[in-house]
C-alpha cells in the first residue's frame, strides 16, 4: 500500500538530506570466502548510545552459496521526487542485493524488522540473461523511474557489459538500457547529472578478465578499462568516449557533483602502469557542450622491500596505493579516497574541484604498514568500500576488494573488518577508537549502506 | 452560452484540482526554475504545460460533442461510468514511466503534459459535468431537422469553451502554486505537504463514475 505522505527519507536536494537524523543501523554485504556456506546481509548497530554499538545485531543468510555479495542499493530513494516521474509515496523498504559471482539478485525487506531483513524474492541469473543479455551485476542505483544496474558482461563472460533496468514495484528485469552503445564495451560504475539528462559510465573488465584474478599481462598491456563514456540519459544513446590513456588502468568509481545543476564529477583510477601511482580525475562539461577530463589528484606508490611484497608486486619494489573507492559529501565539499594497498583513507577539500586540497588522512592496514586499529593488533586489508553519512560527519569502511583479487595483494588471506571515522566539519578526521567490527572467520565484508540513505545511495533533482 | 452556471464552476473547480496536483506540472515548472535559477523559467513552463493539458482534455470533450447526436444519453452515461471507474482502479496500480527528462523544450514539455493528463484520465474526469451540459440537446434537435447525425457547431463551441475554462483554472492554480513554492515556500515543503494526490485522484475518478450513473437513476 502506498504512503499517504512522501517517504520521510526522501529529500528534494542534497543539502536538505544533510539535515537528516543520524543513522542508527547499517547494512553490510558479507561473503563467505570459500563459497562453502551462504553469504549474508549483516546489520550493524551504529547508535553510539547503544550497548551493542559497533557490532552485528542481525544477519540474513542467502538461500544459496557462492553468490559473492558485493554492491547493493535501495529500491527507491530521493529521485522519486523528480518532477518528470513523480511517485514519492513508494517506500524505501527493500535492499536489492546482487551476487557478483552468481548473478543472482536478492530482494530483502527491512520494514517489519530492520534488524532482520527478510528475503522476499530472488531473481535468477537466467532472468537477467534472457531479458537483458547481461551477467555479473555490479552497481545498482535507485533512479527516477526504476532501478538501474550495471553488469560486467554477457553470460559467457565476454563483453559487452552495460546497464539493465528493473521495475521498482515488482523487481522484474525490464531489459537492456542501451539503445545505442557506440564503442562502449567494458562496464563498471555509472552516475547521473539528473539536471542535464546525462549519464557517465566507467570501465573495469569483462568477467573473463577479472574472475580468476588480475591478469598481469592484461594490466601491463593496458587492456583493462581506461575510458569514461558520456550518455544521453533519455535517448539511451552513447554521445562521447573519453580516453584517459592506456596506462591509467581501471577507471572505476564515479561520484558526480551532488548538486544536480552542476556538470562535473570525480572518478578514481586504480593504478598507472607507468609509475604505479593512483589518481583521481575530474570530468567536466565544457562551453561547447562536450565533456573533458583532467587529473586532479595523483598519489604516488610507496617504496618497499621485495620481501614485504606479494609475488605480484615483488618486481616493482613498491606498493601502489590501489585506489578502489571514492566518495563525495552531499555538500560537494569533501572527497574521500581509499588507498587499499597502502592502507590509507584520504580526505580532500574539493570546493574548488580543479584543485583538491589534501586535508586529512587515516591509516589502517596496508600491505607493508599493517597499521593497527586502537582496538586491535596489526590488521591487513585496507580502506576499501567507503560510505559517508548524509550529514558528512561519519565515515564507515570495510577492507575486502573482490575475492579473486584479495589473495593477490594480501596472500595470507584478508581478515575482514569494518571501522568508523569521525569527521571534523572543517576538515580532518580520526578513527573512532570504540568501533572495530571483525567478521567471522572465513567471511569478508564489502559494501555498506546506511539506514535511511547515505552519501552515495540517492540522486537528487533539485539543487 | 446557455449552460447553467454550476457546470462552468464545476469545470473550473476540476481545473483547480488538476492544477494543484504536482503530477500535472507545477512541480516541473518549479524544478526548471531552480535548475536555471530564474523565475522566468517557471512561467515559461506554464504555456506548454497548459497546451498539453488542454489537448488531452479537448480530445474527450470533442469526442463527446461528436458522439452526442449519435448515441442515446443513457448509453453515453453508462459508458462514461465504466470508463471512469476502470480508470480509477487502473490509476491505483499505475506505473511511473518517464518519457522526458529535465532538459525539455516547448514540445517536450507539451508532450509530457499531454501524456500525464491522458494517463491520469484528466479529460475523463470532466465527463460527468460535460454530460450535464445542454450541448447534446441542440444536437439532437438538429439531427431531427436535417435527418443527419452531424454535431452542431454550437456544441463544438461549447466543448472548446469548456476546455478553455477548465485549462485556465488549472493554469491559474498551477502557476500560483509553482511561483509560491519557487519564491517563498521552497521545495522542502514537498517532504511534508505532498500528500498522495494519486489516491485522491483515483478515488475522484471512481466517484465521478458512480455519480454519473446515480444521476440517471
Amino acid at each position: 500500500m502506498p504512503n499517504w505522505k512522501p517517504d520521510p527519507t526522501f529529500y528534494p536536494s542534497p543539502r536538505m538530506a544533510m539535515q537528516a537524523p543520524a543513522e542508527k543501523l547499517g547494512y553490510v554485504a558479507i561473503f563467505n570466502v570459500a563459497g562453502a556456506k551462504p553469504d549474508a546481509m549483516g546489520v550493524v548497530d551504529l547508535d553510539p548510545k547503544s550497548s551493542s554499538y559497533g557490532s552485528l545485531v542481525g544477519r540474513t543468510e542467502m538461500p544459496n552459496t557462492g553468490d559473492e555479495l558485493h554492491h547493493f542499493s535501495w529500491n527507491a530513494c530521493s529521485s522519486a521526487l523528480c518532477p518528470y516521474a513523480p511517485h514519492p509515496h513508494v517506500e524505501r523498504r527493500y535492499l536489492v542485493v546482487p551476487g557478483i559471482r552468481s548473478s543472482r539478485i536478492h530482494i530483502l525487506d527491512v520494514k517489519a524488522d530492520p534488524h532482520q531483513p527478510k528475503l522476499v524474492k530472488v531473481i535468477e541469473p537466467g532472468d537477467l540473461a534472457k531479458r537483458a543479455g547481461y551477467s555479473r551485476p555490479h552497481t545498482l542505483h535507485c533512479g527516477p523511474e526504476g532501478i538501474y544496474g550495471s553488469a560486467l558482461g554477457a553470460p559467457n563472460g565476454e563483453g559487452p557489459g552495460g546497464i539493465f533496468l528493473m521495475d521498482h514495484d515488482d523487481f522484474g528485469v525490464l531489459g537492456q538500457w542501451e539503445m545505442d552503445r557506440g564503442p562502449q564495451h567494458l562496464a563498471y560504475d555509472f552516475a547521473w547529472h539528473l539536471g542535464h539528462d546525462t549519464q557517465i559510465t566507467s570501465e573495469w573488465g569483462t568477467p573473463n578478465m577479472i574472475e580468476n584474478g588480475v591478469v598481469p599481462e592484461l594490466l601491463l598491456g593496458g587492456k583493462y578499462g581506461h575510458a569514461l563514456h558520456v550518455w544521453d540519459l533519455r535517448r539511451r544513446k552513447h554521445v562521447q568516449a573519453i580516453d584517459l590513456g592506456a596506462e591509467h588502468q581501471m577507471v572505476l568509481e564515479l561520484r558526480q557533483a551532488r548538486d544536480p545543476t552542476k556538470t562535473y564529477g570525480f572518478v578514481g583510477v586504480v593504478v598507472s602502469t607507468k609509475d604505479l601511482s593512483g589518481s583521481v580525475w575530474l570530468w567536466h562539461k565544457e562551453k561547447n557542450g562536450s565533456y573533458a577530463v583532467r587529473k586532479v589528484i595523483e598519489i604516488p606508490a610507496e617504496p618497499a622491500e621485495p620481501d614485504q611484497l606479494p609475488p605480484l608486486l615483488k618486481g616493482f619494489k613498491a606498493v601502489p596505493p590501489i585506489i578502489t573507492d571514492i566518495n563525495l559529501s552531499l555538500d560537494d565539499r569533501f572527497l574521500y579516497v581509499s588507498c587499499w594497498a597502502t592502507g590509507e583513507l584520504r580526505q580532500y577539500d574539493v570546493r574548488d574541484p580543479l584543485k583538491p586540497k589534501h586535508v586529512g588522512s587515516v591509516h589502517i592496514g596496508g600491505i607493508v604498514r599493517r597499521t593497527p586499529h586502537p582496538k586491535s593488533g596489526k590488521v591487513n586489508g585496507g580502506p576499501q568500500m567507503v560510505e559517508l553519512s548524509r550529514d558528512g560527519r561519519r565515515i564507515y569502511f570495510t577492507n575486502s576488494l573482490y575475492r579473486a583479487w584479495d589473495e593477490q595483494f594480501y596472500p595470507e588471506g584478508i581478515k575482514g573488518w569494518m571501522v568508523k571515522v569521525d569527521v571534523d566539519p572543517k576538515g580532518g578526521m580520526k578513527l573512532d577508537p570504540d568501533f572495530f567490527l571483525e567478521t567471522a572467520a572465513g567471511e569478508r565484508p564489502h559494501q555498506i549502506r546506511l539506514q535511511g540513505g547515505d552519501s552515495s545511495s540517492d540522486t537528487y533533482c533539485y539543487p | 452560452m446557455t449552460e447553467p452556471v454550476w457546470t462552468w464552476a464545476a469545470l473550473a473547480g476540476l481545473g483547480a484540482f488538476h492544477g494543484i496536483n504536482p503530477a500535472m506540472g507545477w512541480l516541473f515548472a518549479v524544478a526548471l526554475g531552480l535548475q536555471e535559477k530564474r523565475a522566468g523559467a517557471v512561467f515559461a513552463a506554464l504555456a506548454p504545460l497548459g497546451l498539453g493539458h488542454a489537448l488531452s482534455v479537448a480530445i474527450v470533450a470533442l469526442a463527446l460533442a461528436l458522439l452526442t447526436p449519435l448515441v442515446q444519453p443513457d448509453i453515453l452515461n453508462i459508458g462514461a461510468a465504466f470508463l471512469l471507474v476502470g480508470l480509477g482502479f487502473w490509476r491505483l496500480t499505475a506505473r511511473h514511466r518517464a518519457r522526458v527528462g529535465m532538459r525539455v523544450g516547448f514540445g517536450g514539455l507539451t508532450l509530457w503534459s499531454f501524456l500525464m493528463a491522458t494517463g491520469h484520465g484528466a479529460g475523463a474526469m470532466l465527463l460527468p459535468v460535460l454530460l450535464r451540459m445542454k450541448m447534446g440537446e441542440a444536437g439532437h434537435g438538429a439531427a431531427q431537422h436535417h435527418g443527419g447525425h452531424l454535431p452542431h457547431a454550437d456544441d463544438l463551441e461549447t466543448a472548446l469553451l469548456a476546455v478553455g475554462v477548465h485549462t485556465a483554472a488549472m493554469l491559474a492554480v498551477a502557476g500560483a502554486v509553482a511561483f509560491a513554492v519557487f519564491r517563498w515556500v521552497g521545495v522542502a515543503f514537498l517532504r511534508r505537504g505532498w500528500i498522495n494526490l494519486d489516491l485522491i485522484w483515483a478515488g475522484a475518478l471512481i466517484l465521478a463514475g458512480l455519480g454519473s450513473v446515480a444521476a440517471r437513476l
